[in-house]
């Protein structure tokens, strides 16, 4: 599968204002259509051993696996779609490889990571997240959350005992109940979504959405939307200059054009006579 | 850890910590913090806390129960919010661990962990009654008693600061089809020039106001200086450049 030209992606990570380390660690591959965010947990450096242990067992394991063939389709065994079946089994691969490692190294124990993944094929993206790593939607001009948290947060937010601007307020802001490498097996939330040319889709860690407002995040998308690298620097400094408290990483996928997977004679000799 | 402050007439007559995920508040004898006075209800009010967020919950009471001059059924607490049943008053700080020298633990994402209840703080089944409904798995983690891993990250309320400088800035057109006339720099974000020829963006920072080149072959020109790829820093009184605009970058008085 090659999606060369289809999709542009700027990316940009620091470690905030406040923290020494940056426990946050990205990954992208514009031709493969993938792109992965993770966001570390655990003390000293554990935490960015687990989220770049996330991001590059995800990132090389599939730009692999997508080499051979496009995730397209639905498997004739489980009769699961192709694309949820790759995420999932990676996932599944990061997740017992981190776990691991915080049991066999006590220097690692407890560690763990959030992870929002998103993988691009046949004019729509599969998008995988657990714990607190966002993407959000930029279409036309409407800015929009996709992912939901899996944070004791968003659970009170949906139970009503807290409204959403509360939660702004909220000390419990930095608990989350789903992560990457703390339990053998973890169940990630994998969803599919069309898209369309001209979307705007942004990754990021908590330290962007903790400290920038949705509202602002949307405005900086849409008013440099003609420079994507520009932006992602903007969204950090923005974060930064709020207090920067957390590490901050955004990455943001433009949809140049459309990227439909080739499908039957008649499509094939098309492209051929085009 | 919260706690409340009961006074009357400006007298302090005691402090109460919110240890509880239950607090009640009432006239009758089995209430956690007893007000033997008519004009509060045998059971008046509740205070149910999770982890560090406090909520203040009204139970039906004859005369009501009145946060920072405002009546309510609910109320998520804030640092310093003044409760006030009847003539009493009861004040609720927020003492998170300020000054503990906590800064950079604080804010630290963590793994709230279903079962593990070495250390049962707040956050136990009855503390969020309404959880029980939410989707998916997640929402079995809170039906056991919910521990967190690692030390507790405390600190003090995380409003963001604000994110606008002191003074107000504005740019005049001096050429041009609209010469003489003011923009005002509000927004964090202003882009001037054309799309798909040339376009700058002007951010408002709390350090001032800085222009960056957006799109285009050719860059912005501060005072007869084509800008490269950074951000400069506009100073007032600047002339800036662009696509054959000029115009007056000043800070208002």
């Amino acid at each position: 599968m090659n999606l060369s030209g289809a999709l542009e992606i700027a990316s940009c990570t620091d470690p905030g204002m406040v923290r020494s380390h940056n426990e946050d660690s990205i990954a992208s591959d514009a031709d493969k259509g993938l792109v992965v965010l993770a966001d570390g947990m655990g003390g000293y450096n554990a935490g960015e051993v687990a989220s770049g242990m996330a991001t590059t067992v995800i990132i090389t394991e599939l730009q692999q696996l997508l080499e051979k063939t496009g995730p397209y389709g639905i498997d004739d065994r489980s009769g699961e779609e192709v694309a949820h079946q790759l995420l999932r089994d990676q996932i599944a691969k990061a997740n017992t490889s981190i776990y691991q490692a915080a049991q066999s190294q006590p220097q690692y124990a407890g560690m763990g990571t959030t992870l929002v993944v998103a993988l691009f094929y046949d004019n729509k993206m599969t998008v995988a997240h657990i714990g607190d790593s966002r993407l959000y939607r930029l279409r036309g001009d409407e800015f929009a959350q996709v992912t939901r948290d899996h944070s004791l947060l968003q659970e009170q937010i949906d139970s009503g005992v807290i409204t959403p601007q509360q939660a702004r307020q909220s000390q419990n802001k930095n608990l989350v109940t789903r992560a990457l490498g703390i339990d053998p097996i973890v169940e990630a939330e994998i969803h599919d979504y069309g898209t369309q040319t001209g979307d705007i889709y942004l990754l990021c860690s908590d330290g962007l959405c903790d400290m920038v407002s949705d509202d602002e995040i949307g405005l900086a998308l849409q008013t440099l939307s003609s420079n994507l690298k520009l932006c992602a620097q903007h969204l950090v400094q923005t974060a930064n200059d709020n207090g920067g408290r957390d590490n901050v990483s955004v990455i943001l996928v433009r949809v140049l054009r459309g990227y439909a997977a080739p499908r039957g004679m008649i499509r094939k000799m098309m492209t051929w006579f085009r | 850890m919260a706690k409340l402050i009961l006074s009357m007439d400006g007298l302090v007559l005691k402090e109460i910590n919110l240890t509880k995920e239950r607090t009640t508040i009432g006239r009758k004898p089995h209430n956690d913090i007893q007000i033997d006075n008519l004009a509060v209800s045998g059971e008046h009010a509740v205070i149910v806390t999770i982890l560090e967020d406090s909520f203040l919950e009204d139970l039906g009471s004859t005369n009501g129960t009145v946060v920072n001059g405002q009546p309510i059924k609910k109320h998520f607490l804030q640092n310093n919010d003044i409760i006030e049943l009847g003539k009493y008053k009861l004040k609720y700080v927020a003492e998170a661990s300020a000054g503990q020298g906590q800064v950079a633990d604080f804010e630290k994402t963590m793994i709230l962990r279903p079962g593990a209840s070495k250390a049962a703080p707040a956050g136990s089944a009855q503390a969020i009654p309404a959880a029980s409904p939410a989707p998916a798995s997640s929402a079995k983690n809170f039906g056991d008693t919910a521990a967190i891993q690692g030390t507790a990250a405390q600190g003090p309320a995380s409003k963001p600061l604000a994110a606008t400088p002191q003074k107000a800035a504005a740019l005049q057109l001096l050429s041009g089809p609209n010469a003489g006339k003011e923009l005002d720099l509000t927004k964090p974000l202003t882009t001037l020039g054309k799309p798909g020829v040339q376009v700058a963006v002007i951010t408002r920072r709390p350090q001032g106001f800085f222009i960056t080149h957006v799109e285009g072959a050719s860059f912005p020109v501060v005072n007869g200086k084509p800008l490269d790829a950074q951000a400069h820093s506009l100073n007032d009184h600047d002339v800036i450049d662009l696509a054959g605009v000029k115009m007056e970058f000043f800070f208002k008085t």
